[in-house]
């Protein structure tokens, strides 16, 4: 295995932005078509009204819901992956952080939307946000979605401004290496990057703060809209162990997301040199790590739920574990634990198709745990008179659908515009060397206190 | 901008311009050193180093905190609700937007501190050669007396693979 160093590092990192091939119109054209479905479906539930989608009494969260949480979810993969690689200095860590806080920034924005493609009139979104008006609406400010609207706004900006940061120098270099139009476009988003000890001391400060930050807003995150079920009266809801259950899930599918991300990558762009097996073996054990915590949460919940033997929550528990769920459960059970177990924990299938395989079973396991802790709890209350089932419909098919394109649409652009691979980042981990030439004396390492 | 700079190859003769410059007498507020990784390996890579970044991003969560406060008690006691008996302002509730409010805060100081430290153009100070970007480390002076550039020259010259240019 080779490995790329400078003037190289340029080249093979700097081909997709400022070479096109024919296949980055075809995949646009491609995930594009499912977008424009995707929207031709939302418009038509809109038109139309509700009735086309499958929500109807007492089911009205679905798999706009379970999109929701799922892409919520996804978004683990990124900063808070990243986040804790940079503080603990993984070196591996390098050509990983950005292909992964792509994913976090796209996947909270394709989440964030549905709250909206949820609504019958997204025209009248804002009825939504808790102001006070003169439309007689007494907004409680106490409620759970008001902790989300906070919590997801707060780690969509930190995420973006963590993926921003670290982009500069590289904007830098695509300045440097392209001309008109495109090297006028870069120049301004460069902010006069040249690259002192002063701006990469500032940066560097600047990421291991974010990351610090980051950190606990992405597990507050998931933990508030795990709240949006806990926090309510309905079998199988109203537990306490939703909290870290909702975001050992999230960080589990969001790995699942990198890894299956990073497989495309390398592949389609020729990053070979860059993502190495390496990478997907270190990630895929912390899957394997996932997955057996997945399955400790899940135990616990079954367990409990069993033992308490409260006749709604067992309605509920036998619908998932035996009866018209059960198909849904245990494919899920499957994907989440058996397959990643297999796969991962085995060393010689802890490959990057065996990665690939396991995470796709990962991502298809994690969206039916979200669809089966909404929808059989809603269709199952405490009084039979609210018993109802769910099935879905064309127009909610195609908007899930049209979701996963979008994802890869928008990463297709990305890995267009912008290096997917940390030039400087990459290039800093060229020579590690543990000792300071010269040795630092205390007055070059305590240097001037300014800004 | 008026500037005599040495482009060199490797961290080492970088150094060795720094330090060769230093003994000409220039102080290391007067030496630019720019290159296209950070250059934590060697001495010169820590200059300038220190910044109160951590202190304003601890400021800039205390300024979050206390808007989250502010905004959680206003908004709870301008419109109360009685929802099953429960306080009108609850910590528990609000310390959730608190704890939100905190860390946006923070991440804002930290990206403002980054911006007006390092960001910003200082004026007299835009030296840079785009051969940086293919690895070459730029060690140099900007705006130097005219009496200067030849001892300057002199001293970027001696390390190994130097790349000796003056601007304009």
């Amino acid at each position: 295995m080779s490995h790329p160093t400078g003037v190289r590092i340029n080249n093979d990192l700097l081909r997709p932005l400022l070479l096109t091939s024919w296949r980055f119109y075809l995949l646009v054209a491609f995930f594009g078509g499912f977008v424009v479905a995707g929207g031709i479906a939302w418009g038509s539930q809109i038109y139309y009204g509700f009735g086309i989608a499958g929500l109807k009494w007492p089911i009205y969260w679905a798999f706009y819901v379970t999109n929701f949480v799922f892409w919520i979810g996804i978004s683990h993969a990124g900063t808070l992956i990243s986040a804790i690689l940079r503080l603990v200095n993984a070196g591996w860590r390098r050509p990983v952080t950005r292909c992964a806080e792509v994913i976090t920034v796209f996947a909270l924005m394709i989440g964030a939307m549905f709250p909206i493609i949820h609504l019958g009139r997204p025209w009248l979104a804002f009825w939504l946000f808790p102001y006070p008006s003169d439309r007689l609406i007494w907004p409680n400010f106490r409620s759970p979605l008001v902790w989300d609207f906070f919590a997801i706004n707060t780690y969509l900006t930190g995420s973006i401004l963590f993926l921003l940061l670290p982009m500069i120098p590289d904007f830098a270099v695509v300045r440097d290496k392209s001309t008109g139009l495109r090297r006028r476009i870069y120049r301004i988003v460069a902010l006069g990057w040249r690259g002192t000890p002063k701006q990469w001391h500032r940066l560097e400060s600047a990421m291991q703060i974010m990351a610090i930050a980051i950190i606990p807003v992405a597990v507050s995150v998931h933990t508030i809209v795990s709240f949006d079920f806990s926090m309510a009266p309905i079998p199988m809801w109203n537990t306490t162990i939703f909290g870290p259950y909702f975001v050992a899930g999230a960080i589990f599918s969001g790995i699942a997301g990198l890894l299956i991300a990073m497989a495309v990558l390398r592949k389609f762009l020729h990053l070979e040199d860059y993502l190495h097996p390496v990478h997907f073996e270190n990630l895929g054990k912390l899957l394997l790590v996932m997955a057996l915590l997945w399955g400790y949460f899940v135990f616990n919940e079954r367990l409990v739920t069993y033992y308490g033997n409260g006749p709604a929550e067992m309605t509920v528990f036998w619908q998932t574990q035996r009866r018209s769920f059960a198909p849904l459960y245990w494919t899920m059970v499957f994907g989440n634990f058996v397959l990643p177990l297999v796969l991962m924990g085995i060393r010689r299938f802890r490959t990057i198709t065996g990665c690939v395989i396991a995470s796709l079973g990962v991502v298809v396991g994690m969206w039916l745990e979200r669809f089966l802790i909404i929808v059989p709890s809603l269709g199952n209350k405490y009084l039979p008179y609210s018993f109802g089932s769910y099935s879905p419909q064309p127009a909610e098919i195609v908007v899930t659908v049209a979701t996963f394109a979008a994802m890869a649409l928008l990463y297709v652009l990305f890995a267009k515009f912008i290096p997917i691979i940390s030039i400087w980042e990459l290039k800093a981990g060229e020579h590690p060397s543990p000792v300071l030439i010269p040795p630092a004396t205390e007055e070059h390492r305590l240097g001037e206190l300014h800004l | 901008m008026k500037a005599v700079y040495g482009l060199y190859p490797d961290g080492l003769s970088a150094q060795d311009a720094v330090n060769r410059l230093r003994a000409a007498g220039l102080a290391d507020r007067d030496i630019t050193v720019i290159s296209s990784q950070p250059m934590e390996d060697y001495e010169f890579g820590h200059m300038d180093k220190s910044t109160w970044m951590w202190w304003l991003a601890c400021l800039g969560g205390l300024v979050g905190m206390s808007f989250g406060l502010v905004l959680s008690w206003y908004t709870a006691t301008a419109w109360p609700m009685n929802t099953g008996g429960l306080p009108t302002f609850a910590w528990w509730p609000k310390l959730i937007i608190i704890f939100e409010l905190t860390m946006l805060g923070a991440i804002f100081a930290t990206v403002a501190t980054l911006v007006v430290s390092a960001l910003i153009p200082r004026k007299g100070q835009s030296l840079y050669d785009p051969e940086v970007s293919d690895g070459r480390i730029l060690v140099g002076v900007e705006n130097p007396a005219d009496e200067a550039v030849a001892t300057l020259e002199t001293a970027l010259r001696a390390p190994a693979g130097a790349q000796v240019k003056q601007t304009p």
